[in-house]
């Protein structure tokens, strides 16, 4: 494990802040560009997670352990948050037949 | 500092595979990609029980779900969503404005100083144990109540509603 962690000792905190705001755009693109309402629930989680190691990268950077304490609570909040939506989504495709989110635009104006 | 790079172009590459392949399944499996690659982050901070937890939670429990509730709705190819060219168009740009404005931000700072490990027991199970259960107890017990009625609420919204009794 030490010659692992040695690895890491030359990337610059640039660069995962780098990838971290580079997949949070994937994410950003996902649920602008899909209709199917599970494929947008996926793209949220790429968002929560590129979030989850940016805290973690901030957190070695700073030798601060309240930053990876953060992570887990932030991973128990996205456990929560994917079970109540996936419900929901249960629920709509049995009363309109379909996971389009297009159909559901009667809240719209 | 090799592998950070090998790495970094292989969550970036399956991230986009997440977001473009047609089939759901595919797209989920994918996922389950995206985040072995993190994993691998993480292990690479010596950030060992995110790690773990990263695995365990994301790859074990939330992709199954996900994977459930997909074969329970039962979607087939004609029922696929697809949306007009020039909206994906747009969404694409819209995405690509956004990471341009936060790398250009990011250009701002300059040079950064490396991301160095100074405390080797950092991201350990004792290590995170001892900094949850002292400075962060209170938040640790709000999230138990927070997951209790998220099981609530997934079960009450899941369920199927009665049909209505007939008015006597």
């Amino acid at each position: 494990m030490e010659s692992l962690t040695n690895t890491i000792q030359a990337v610059p905190l640039n660069h995962y802040i780098l990838l971290s705001a580079i997949i949070f755009s994937i994410g950003v693109m996902g649920v602008l560009l899909r209709r199917n309402a599970i494929v947008i629930f996926m793209s949220v989680e790429l968002m929560l997670n590129s979030v989850n190691l940016l805290l973690t990268a901030f957190s070695v950077y700073r030798g601060d352990a309240a930053g990876q304490v953060f992570v887990f609570f932030i991973m128990a909040l996205a456990a929560a948050e994917v079970a109540v939506g996936l419900a929901i989504i249960v629920m709509i495709y049995r009363n309109t037949n379909s996971i389009d989110i297009n159909v559901l635009n009667r809240l719209k104006w | 500092m090799q592998t950070f790079y090998i790495i970094a172009f292989l969550s970036i590459v399956f991230s986009i595979l997440v977001i473009s392949a047609k089939n759901p399944v595919h797209s989920i499996l994918y996922l389950i990609l995206t985040f072995f690659t993190f994993t691998i982050h993480y292990i690479l901070m010596n950030a060992q029980f995110l790690a773990i937890v990263n695995f365990i939670v994301y790859m074990g429990a939330i992709l199954v779900l996900f994977l459930y509730t997909l074969m329970l709705i039962n979607l087939n190819k004609e029922s696929e969503p697809v949306k007009p060219f020039m909206v994906k168009v747009a969404a694409v740009f819209g995405g690509g404005i956004l990471a341009v404005a936060l790398v250009s931000s990011l250009k701002l700072l300059g040079t950064s100083a490396p991301v160095v490990l100074k405390d080797p027991n950092l991201g350990l199970v004792k290590n995170l144990g001892k900094v949850l259960f002292n400075e962060f107890l209170l938040p640790f017990e709000v999230s138990s109540v927070l997951l209790l009625s998220a099981m609530v609420g997934a079960v009450l919204l899941a369920t199927k509603d009665k049909e209505p009794k007939a008015t006597i």
